[in-house]
């Protein structure tokens, strides 16, 4: 990609602008995702409560970096390169802006679910998807910042391992339902908070493909590979002892 | 029926450039320009001053001819026609070859008589009667007939600047051209001007083969289905507008159209 400095300089600050205020975005949400599984985990209330003002200050910088980016587009009409970084990125905040309000979901559920523990490996499979999350999180802003498309396509294809992840949790608590009524609660909580992260992984995988249009001016032609079945999972009751 | 013939004899691009060298004196202003053009479309040429553009463009019309230094190699076919050939009759080539330049140039005559000109000169129409009706269907295409419908023999140069390229433009397809080139046809221009003559442009590409310059981006993107960039003489990139405004090929143009420094 050309990196040539623009006539009008300021064009560049804008354009160096909107780049920083993303990352500024997406260091927020990631941080989200990660507090979120503590807030469940350690039932910290105080930290649902930090994890909403940090979503409030996501929800201001999408609004912000959308007016600049709006500006961008009226003022400098952009080309080539430059269109598709603005418009890009008026994608990539829309999307980093749902991840964040997966994560308050997440963290909000906190309070409900009081045996988590008791309930088998999901404490460990939830921690690992959201610590894969994190890493697609950081993976797709560093091929953002440094336009690297192989880096994109890496990370996006890392989504199939948190539907893994998603199918494994799915039949998991079914079962625990199944076996005690008691835990129904806890694990409907679960399920959702599973869905989540499965939701974010997807809007991760977004990010990756505006990355990839960015750089090459096309979307990856390649369908990703998906592994959620969780739509035709059943559990046959009868198999359970 | 004789459409169709003539669609029949002719299926290729309508306007073929291969090898065109251009210099004046000394100085080369073209180097080795390849490109087609098909029938009914609207292709931009741009690039930054100097870059050869309203140079070739000239050349599809033999204007350079008027300049006494301008020496042009290579050829340009119309409809298969070598355009430099020996037999060629400049002043029938620019019947079939109409201009429209960067400031609007009427006659010093009336209205009507500016759109007249072409049919007198070339005789393609005889009687008074078919005059008028030509002189209103050239208006009528070029969106100025309402406008002046009642003052048609006030002098041309009495129109607003709009008014006055568009009674420019009812001038060049009064002898029916096959091709009608523009050279910064809205640089004069307001904006609303601008984008009543954007307008007729893609109203005239149904029946007209067009080649526009153009300094204005967003107006190439508007207009044309094809955009061309010169760079320094060389036709560095040719291609779909949607194209070469969202993922030029050649580093150049990308520099170009997004306003770096190369």
């Amino acid at each position: 990609m050309v990196k040539d400095p623009h006539i009008v300089s300021s064009f560049d600050s804008d354009l160096k602008k909107v780049e920083s205020l993303v990352l500024e975005m997406a260091g927020l949400v990631e941080v989200q995702v990660k507090d979120c599984v503590i807030c469940l985990l350690r039932q910290d209330l105080e930290l649902v409560s930090s994890i909403r003002a940090s979503d409030k200050r996501v929800d201001k910088l999408e609004l912000e970096i959308s007016d600049m980016a709006i500006r961008i587009l009226v003022q400098r009409q952009p080309m080539a390169q430059d269109l598709r970084a603005v418009v890009a990125a008026l994608k990539m905040v829309s999307n980093l802006e749902r991840i964040g309000d997966y994560a308050k979901n997440v963290a909000k559920r906190a309070s409900v679910i009081t045996e988590m523990v008791a309930l088998g490996s999901s404490e460990k499979t939830i921690t690992r998807m959201s610590e894969l999350v994190q890493e697609m999180i950081r993976g797709v802003v560093d091929a953002y910042v440094s336009r690297d498309i192989g880096m994109a396509d890496h990370w996006r294809a890392k989504d199939e391992e948190v539907d893994l992840f998603h199918n494994t949790l799915f039949r998991e608590l079914l079962t625990y339902m199944m076996e005690n009524p008691r835990n129904i609660t806890s694990c409907m909580h679960l399920l959702f908070i599973a869905k989540n992260f499965e939701r974010m992984g997807d809007h991760t995988t977004s990010i990756a493909e505006q990355v990839h249009y960015i750089v090459s001016g096309s979307l990856p032609d390649d369908d990703r590979p998906k592994s959620d079945v969780t739509s035709s999972i059943t559990v046959d009751i009868d198999s359970q002892v | 029926m004789a459409d169709v013939k003539e669609q029949l004899a002719h299926t290729g691009p309508i306007i073929e450039a291969k090898g065109v060298n251009v210099s004046y004196g000394d100085k080369q202003a073209l180097f080795d320009v390849n490109i087609d053009f098909e029938q009914n479309q609207v292709t931009s040429l741009i690039g930054p001053s100097g870059c050869g553009k309203s140079t070739f463009l000239r050349c599809i019309n033999r204007m350079n001819d008027l300049v006494e230094i301008a020496r042009v190699d290579g050829q340009i076919l119309i409809e298969g026609h070598d355009i430099y050939g020996p037999d060629v009759d400049v002043v029938a080539l620019r019947a079939h070859v109409g201009m429209v330049f960067q400031k609007p140039n009427p006659f010093p005559k009336s209205i009507y008589d500016n759109v007249a000109y072409g049919p007198k000169i070339h005789k393609t129409t005889t009687s008074k009667d078919e005059m008028d009706h030509d002189v209103e269907h050239s208006l009528k295409r070029a969106g100025l007939w309402k406008e002046v419908q009642d003052r048609l023999h006030e002098p041309g140069n009495s129109l607003s600047g709009g008014q006055q390229q568009r009674l420019c433009i009812a001038r060049a397809i009064a002898i029916e051209p096959k091709v009608i080139l523009m050279d910064e046809p809205c640089s004069a221009l307001d904006p609303i001007a601008t984008a009543i003559v954007e307008e007729l442009i893609d109203e005239l590409r149904e029946k007209f083969t067009i080649i526009i310059v153009t300094h204005s981006m967003q107006q190439a993107a508007r207009v044309s289905q094809k955009t061309a960039f010169f760079h320094l003489g060389n036709l560095v990139e040719h291609g779909e507008t949607d194209q070469i405004f969202t993922t030029p090929k050649d580093e150049r143009t990308e520099n170009y159209i997004t306003g770096r420094i190369g």
